[in-house]
């Protein structure tokens, strides 16, 4: 089967689902290829999910540029899709006089890219914002915002399909080529016909460019472990909270980050590590990230701890280089109509509306592209139980019972927040698709108590104990039914 | 707003025992909540045996046990309220409930919590590696196999020694899982010695003490964990490590009291035991809330989850009647060997029993109960262990003049 498209976008992230939606302002034929089971299985779903405000990338870099821009973008981008988003401040804060020299540092970086509002504030009035917080001086930037990675990125995904994107899960990209000016990729379903090519793979960028042979570039996985607080920890902080930048590494440095639902994050640490897809998590990096967290925050305890998982970064530079590197994002010279975006690391999710704005420019500057006059940019997520006033849950109970059986618990989740998650418009259908669309299974127990719940309403909807999977073929969660 | 003299949190054996002994105590306006389809609890999934013993002298099923207690509810018309589920509670005694009839707001002239207990995950125990699909929490497992018919896995492996953990070794072998080692950190097996008995030696599963897993391998379903052996200090023994194939691991690492919404009414907890604070009667710092089962604190046998919920029913009872409350309540505090002791606080004024456990197994050990120098009560125990909840009868001569209560282990 062969198939015709104007734009194939390659990976189902925060950048190619942005990208895919941005296009579907046009009139253009897109067709989206993600190789897992769902979109935001990769770097965009395992993020600390924070709308920087521009006090890190090198002034004058597109990831400076971008980054300004995008988060100027942002509170706009999460009202349309029905995201969550918050402007909560940054804070970097100094442990000792030395530090405060770094802090002078990064504030020039900052208002040299443009960072509106940025200060340097005193111990005490550190205190005073973060009575928590140890520190004796910090730098605040009050533009740094938070939101849910994964649900932007589902978010995107379902307003581009709403947009008329085809969305092709499970189809892993196995080889590109070009014919009679056209590129053609060949999938794990079939071969698809394309104008324009856009590697927005992540991790996996350079060896899609290597399969119609760009071999300039290499991506150095690089790991970052976190930990989840449980939500009793709220309030503990109320902003973002970084140490000065470590001297190594390049990274931010391991941070405090409360989330869009109340839970706080530790992390991320930074190592390079051979497998791409290892998102495995450590007892070396779990104490450290403990230790170096309690140096800012003296109150926390162990048993706080939820939660750990790590996600990849899609580094352009190995690990013994130092320095900065800028996101890669072109029409590649070699091939026309292939668009590279490689290296998209931090702060890939805050450029996201940015990025896809200066994509879609690339190939307008090739050829003429037509609005899309039906363009729809609303998207409405699915309906939170938890956030309603005690008079709005209960006239939701009295319209639809569904909302009245709590299924999740920790997270309060019902009934009927699972049922609109398996009819979910990407048709996905696994127990961390749930998750990510519901937060069923995210709180303290960790699906202990809804897990067996989830299976069950899974079953009303006739979807037997082999398909029951946690993310897709490979997975699943039964060995069959003990008795018939 | 409705008006209920006692609301009573969870209908699980602790609830369904409150209930009852509050009715019998002559409490009319009484309604029991429980977040499933059926009053029971977990006892429905337990579909083993070895509940009843101590109370009916006959070795029940958790089903049949919690029939017993349902029976009684239904036959003195107790109220109770099924799928129902409180969102929150406030120090005034007003309770927010929904189910999918509704969301009620009411108000209790006292409360008892007997939510239980969660387990406890494996984020909270920070086991390193990869996050595949086969990962569950033995009783989760217990859940999909007994209640929904889920075959879980084939070659399995079990972490903790915690008694659900031993209960499904011995049911996943039976239903042809083969159960390749239980995996315990501590030097002792944190389940009872019956169940150790019946459920590993009987089936010659492997027990290691002293082991842990320090990774766990496979993307989409588990493949293998890593276990290690563990030096006196609690660091692990690089050369013994072992990597074992499997495609489940189950965890069984403890129970966690769950009391995220006595939190919200400002009911303070104990640190050793993540139950309330509770005085003889087992009323929480806030008058009027009461405490008992497993989210007081974890038992190890149902019958004794009962006797507490028959203990907090009538001191619920009497608090609505307008009995006695002012009672000069003296610390009772756990000392050297001991991990906790509940009630935490004690009236001197009447008999009370104690429940504690040690923080370490021993031979022949003394537990004294002393008021500062002067022994009130020496019991000698030929053997101790944490595992074992030991329950001590002070009477009240014994208590008089008491100032401050220390048990301790020697």
């Amino acid at each position: 089967m062969e198939e015709r498209y104007d734009i194939v976008v390659i990976g189902g992230g925060v950048i190619g689902c942005s990208i895919a939606r941005e296009l579907s302002k046009y009139q253009v034929k897109i067709l989206l290829l993600e190789k897992e089971s769902d979109v935001t299985l990769g770097t965009s779903g395992k993020n600390s999910g924070v709308v920087h405000s521009g006090l890190y990338p090198k002034p004058g870099s597109l990831k400076a540029r971008l980054n300004v821009e995008g988060n100027r973008l942002f509170p706009k981008f999460c009202e349309e899709l029905d995201v969550p988003f918050r402007k909560i401040g940054t804070l970097v804060v100094a442990k000792n006089k030395d530090e405060v020299k770094e802090l002078k540092r990064l504030k020039k970086i900052g208002d040299t890219n443009g960072v509106p509002g940025i200060e340097i504030i005193s111990q005490h009035e550190l205190k005073k914002m973060e009575p928590n917080i140890k520190g004796v001086a910090s730098l605040y930037s009050p533009t740094g915002g938070i939101t849910s990675p994964y649900t932007l990125t589902i978010a995107l995904a379902e307003n581009a399909l709403l947009n008329g994107v085809k969305i092709s899960l499970n189809n892993e990209v196995k080889g590109i080529r070009r014919e009679n000016g056209r590129l053609l990729v060949k999938t794990e379903k079939g071969e698809f016909k394309t104008g324009w090519v856009i590697n927005s793979a992540g991790l996996f960028a350079d060896r899609i460019a290597q399969m119609v042979g760009i071999s300039d570039y290499r991506i150095y996985p690089c790991r970052g472990e976190y930990h989840i607080l449980d939500k009793r920890t709220m309030g503990l902080i109320n902003r973002m909270v970084y140490p000065v930048p470590p001297k190594e590494g390049g990274g931010k440095g391991i941070h405090l980050t409360p989330t869009i639902s109340g839970n706080i994050l530790i992390g991320p640490s930074a190592a390079y590590i051979r497998d791409r897809e290892d998102t495995k998590t450590t007892k070396r990096i779990m104490k450290r990230l403990f230790q170096e967290a309690k140096e800012f925050l003296p109150k926390l305890t162990e048993n706080d701890f939820i939660h750990n998982y790590s996600g990849n970064r899609a580094k352009l530079i190995g690990p013994k280089v130092s320095g900065f590197s800028d996101f890669v994002i072109e029409e590649s010279p070699k091939i026309p109509y292939f668009i590279n975006l490689i290296g998209i690391e931090s702060p890939g999710l805050t450029c996201a509306p940015a990025i896809a704005k200066m994509v879609v420019n690339i190939i307008k500057e090739k050829e003429g592209l037509r609005r899309n006059r039906d363009f729809n940019p609303k998207r409405h997520g699915i309906k939170r139980f938890s956030d309603l006033s005690l008079d709005e849950k209960e006239r939701l109970i009295k319209e639809n019972p569904n909302f009245g059986e709590i299924i999740c618990r920790c997270e309060e989740v019902t009934r009927q927040e699972i049922i609109s998650a398996i009819k979910n418009p990407l048709g996905v259908v696994t127990l961390s698709g749930i998750k990510y669309r519901t937060r069923a299974g995210m709180g303290r127990c960790q699906g202990g108590y809804c897990l067996p719940k989830i299976v069950g309403i899974l079953e009303e909807f006739g979807i037997s104990e082999r398909e029951i999977t946690l993310k897709g073929k490979g997975s699943s969660l039964f060995y069959g039914r003990m008795r018939e | 707003m409705r008006e209920v003299d006692i609301i009573i949190i969870g209908g699980g054996p602790a609830g369904l025992s409150a209930a009852i002994s509050c009715k019998r105590e002559g409490i009319d306006n009484l309604l029991l909540i429980e977040r499933e389809d059926r009053l029971g609890g977990i006892l429905n999934q337990c579909i083993h045996s070895g509940f009843g013993l101590e109370i009916f002298k006959e070795d029940l099923t958790g089903p049949e046990y919690a029939k017993r207690y349902i029976t009684e509810v239904e036959r003195l018309h107790i109220p109770f309220m099924l799928k129902g589920n409180v969102l929150d509670i406030s120090q005034d005694k007003e309770v927010v409930v929904v189910s999918p009839k509704g969301l009620f707001k009411l108000r209790a002239k006292a409360i008892i919590l007997s939510m239980g207990c969660r387990e406890r995950a494996r984020g909270a125990i920070g086991i390193p590696g990869t996050r595949p699909a086969g990962i569950y929490t033995a009783g989760q497992a217990q859940n999909l196999m007994n209640i929904r018919n889920y075959m879980v896995g084939k070659r399995v492996v079990i972490l903790g020694s915690g008694d659900i953990g031993l209960i499904m070794a011995r049911r996943l072998t039976l239903e042809g899982a083969r159960v390749l080692a239980v995996v315990e950190i501590l030097p002792y097996c944190s389940g009872l010695p019956r169940n150790r008995v019946q459920c590993l030696e009987d089936f010659k599963i492997p027990l290691l003490l002293n082991h842990t897993i320090v990774d766990i391998k496979g993307d989409k379903r588990l493949k293998s964990v890593t276990i290690s052996k563990v030096g006196k200090r609690g660091g692990i023994v690089p050369r013994q490590k072992r990597e074992i194939p499997c495609d489940t691991l189950l965890l069984s690492c403890g129970l966690i009291p769950e009391n995220e919404l006595s939190r919200k009414a400002g009911v303070i907890l104990d640190p050793e035991t993540s139950g309330p604070i509770v005085n003889e009667e087992l009323e929480t710092n806030i008058p009027g809330i009461y405490a008992c089962g497993n989210v007081l604190q974890v038992h190890d046998l149902v019958d004794w989850v009962t006797l507490e919920g028959e203990k907090v029913g009538k001191s619920a009872a009497s608090y609505v009647k307008g009995g006695k409350r002012n009672y000069q309540w003296i610390d009772a505090r756990a000392g050297s060997g001991i991990r906790y002791i509940i009630p935490h606080r004690i009236s001197t004024e009447r008999d009370v029993e104690v429940t504690l456990r040690v923080s370490r197994p021993g031979k022949d050990k003394d537990i004294l109960v002393k008021d500062r120098n002067r022994l009130i009560k020496k019991v000698f125990f030929g053997k101790v262990n944490p595992s074992q909840m030991i329950k001590l009868r002070l009477n009240k001569k014994e208590l008089r003049g008491t100032k401050a209560l220390w048990v301790s282990l020697r």
